[in-house]
């Protein structure tokens, strides 16, 4: 029996080829190459993930602007697994997106992108650049209000480019405004071209890898000379190289089976982006955002002062862009340890603190009106008539409320007015509520007679509570500070 | 083997110069064939693909409602629908405009796209202000520009009152090319 099986097994390798296809799972690599080492698996296996549940999704996802949103309740609500596969998808990208940024930043510490590695990281690069554009896109497929509405920021965001903005926006919208031809190009985009290109490119990044070999960790002290680097390699797996299959690849399965069921896990438990209202642009309650790994340029964008901001949208990720593609080019050799590039160290951490903080806020958005800020309560007012209580009713009716916080109630794009008469006089508060600002409108004009009265009457209550017995102190040395 | 298979073949070639001829010639006869492929099917493919960009939008008249449904003063939010979306668009074929009557016969309609990055603006009735939700752009009710950052005041479409009907020019997504 085991015979006839060989027999088979010789045939088929003999016509087929499959040795000489699997050999390069064999190759040689260097054996400190181990737990550091996992990352550019794992990204893979998140690749591996998301062609797999994105075919399937494709199974019921109709992309038809009419009927996508459609698809998507059917497929979350009713289709078998279907709630799983969205999720599957969505924490596959998630940690895709997290994979290759480990990945980039390992690599970049270690010097692997030296001689002879530079085009392996470029295309790197390059994948980076599709992954984080795969994201993008598929979060367009999720075709709701925030979908549709995000296509229209994005166009906004397009139209900036000088000369050929209009017409990239139009490509962005599938002509001048959102409409049936929208989601079917980034249904085309998503599932056909960028895929597509990533395969080709993923190739290209594995046969570098293959012609190049995999770095050897950095060792202190001993720079890359591209005169003789490539012989100390050969020499380096000759001495102590061991195959890459078992060898070294049984670390990158542990890892990848830990990454699939953290993301088996994160789908099944948590579940995928809950829908938003139908994709109808006719509804202006929306409020779009990006999905987590952009939010942090939204952050960016929305942190920077005005009038730089064309510029940075579009120069930033091209600076970046380039940035990241000529750091092999112009930093081909020398040390590679990261104790000895202390810049390398500096510019990683400085990468994920900004890249975390500028997260941070864009998920907080203090820079967005709070719409949803309830009218101010009584206790919080402290009145039930006059003038006051009227202050703070118009607070609330005239939007004051959503930008400014009213002890935790209200929006933060304004500055916090909880004790704002301890800081502005009456006057002051007049000045600022008839002119308004940079940030503020000014009110002078819509505001009725009695209406800016009873607003700064609300606005002067709002003290700090002194500590009885140092009330007359505080009062007398305020109004000393005043008269300076 | 197919390396070996790729060695003896190159090692067997004639070198004469007719054949050296005979070579170049089926080379450049190749790559023009090859060129005339990628046309024959490539033009009529990104054609299919970017002519829809360079046909200029419709300018039809979209009625909006009557005009004696609209109160002066006001500014009310209107569905707009596309005459001519194509067949498969369903809800997206529709537009919101915010509507304002300003006099009997004098209407504004303000596209609902924030001229700062696009995102839709909700009128405050109250405050009688425009205001965005992602940036905290405001607009007056006029439209221009109240506070913070956008570049450019609202973007109006061209509306006129005909037979006691509000009609404006089909809705499109005005994209500020402002740097």
């Amino acid at each position: 029996m085991i015979k006839i099986f060989k027999t088979i097994w010789k045939w088929l390798d003999d016509r087929l080829g499959i040795s000489v296809l699997i050999s390069p799972a064999l190759h040689i690599a260097p054996q400190d190459a181990k737990w550091w080492y996992v990352f550019g698996s794992a990204t893979l296996c998140a690749f591996i993930i998301q062609v797999a549940s994105g075919v399937a999704l494709a199974f019921s996802y109709i992309p038809s602007s009419s009927q996508a949103y459609e698809t998507l309740q059917f497929i979350t609500n009713v289709a078998p697994f279907g709630r799983f596969l969205r999720g599957l998808h969505y924490y596959g990208a998630s940690a895709m997106v997290l994979m290759i940024g480990a990945h980039m930043a390992q690599t970049f510490l270690f010097g692997a992108y030296k001689f002879p590695r530079e085009m392996t990281w470029t295309t790197g690069i390059c994948l980076l650049a599709f992954t984080l554009g795969m994201g993008f896109t598929g979060q367009l497929l999720r075709w709701d209000s925030t979908a549709a509405w995000s296509v229209v920021v994005a166009a906004e965001q397009a139209g900036r480019v000088p000369l050929i903005g209009n017409w990239l926006a139009q490509i962005i919208l599938g002509g001048t405004s959102i409409g049936g031809a929208t989601l079917s190009r980034f249904f085309a985009i998503h599932v056909f071209v960028l895929p597509g290109i990533m395969f080709a490119f993923i190739g290209l990044h594995l046969w570098l890898v293959m012609r190049h070999g995999i770095s050897e960790p950095p060792v202190a002290g001993k720079p890359v000379d591209p005169a003789t680097y490539r012989a100390e390699y050969e020499e380096l797996l000759k001495k102590s190289g061991k195959p890459f299959w078992p060898d070294l690849a049984w670390r990158d399965v542990v890892v990848t089976t830990g990454l699939v069921i953290a993301i088996a896990l994160a789908a099944f438990f948590v579940g995928p982006p809950a829908l938003d209202r139908p994709p109808d642009p006719s509804i202006l309650a929306a409020d779009p955002r990006p999905d987590w790994y952009l939010l942090w340029y939204f952050g960016l964008l929305s942190l920077i002062p005005e009038r730089i901001e064309g510029y940075v949208m579009i120069g930033f990720p091209i600076l970046i862009g380039l940035c990241l593609l000529f750091v092999p080019i112009w930093n081909h050799k020398g040390e590679r340890a990261a104790s000895r590039r202390p810049w390398a160290i500096a510019s990683v951490c400085l990468a994920v603190i900004m890249i975390g903080a500028l997260w941070w806020e864009g998920q907080h958005s203090p820079w967005s009106p709070n719409f949803e800020a309830q009218p101010l309560t009584e206790k919080v007012v402290g009145a039930t008539t006059g003038s006051v209580f009227e202050g703070g009713r118009l607070f609330h009716d005239k939007g004051c409320l959503n930008c400014h916080l009213i002890q935790g109630n209200g929006g933060r794009r304004g500055p916090e007015l909880t004790y704002i008469a301890d800081k502005l006089t009456r006057d002051n508060l007049v000045i600022r509520i008839v002119n308004g600002g940079t940030n503020m409108p000014a009110y002078g004009p819509s505001l009725k007679p009695g209406e800016l009265d009873a607003l700064v009457a609300f606005l002067e209550t709002r003290k700090r509570p002194f500590p009885t017995g140092a009330q007359t102190n505080n009062a007398a040395s305020s109004v000393s500070a005043t008269m300076k | 083997m197919n390396t070996s298979l790729t060695e003896s073949s190159t090692a067997s070639l004639a070198q004469t110069p007719e054949d050296i001829s005979k070579r170049r010639f089926f080379e450049k006869l190749s790559i023009a064939l090859i060129g005339l492929c990628s046309a024959i099917v490539g033009v009529p493919l990104v054609g299919f693909i970017v002519a829809p960009f360079f046909r200029k939008p419709p300018e039809n008249w979209v009625t909006i409602g009557k005009s004696n449904e609209f109160q002066i003063g006001k500014t009310v939010a209107v569905t707009v629908t596309d005459p001519s979306p194509l067949p498969w668009a369903g809800v997206t074929a529709k537009s919101g405009v915010w509507l304002r009557r300003v006099s009997e016969d004098s209407f504004i309609a303000f596209s609902a796209n924030c001229t700062h990055l696009g995102c839709p603006v909700r009128w405050l009735e109250g405050a009688d202000l425009f205001m965005c939700p992602c940036h905290g752009g405001v607009y007056y009710r006029d439209g221009k520009v109240a506070a913070g950052p956008p570049p450019l005041p609202l973007f109006r479409y061209d509306v006129r009152v005909a037979d006691g009907e509000v009609q404006m020019k089909q809705a499109i997504v005005p994209i500020s090319t402002t740097l």
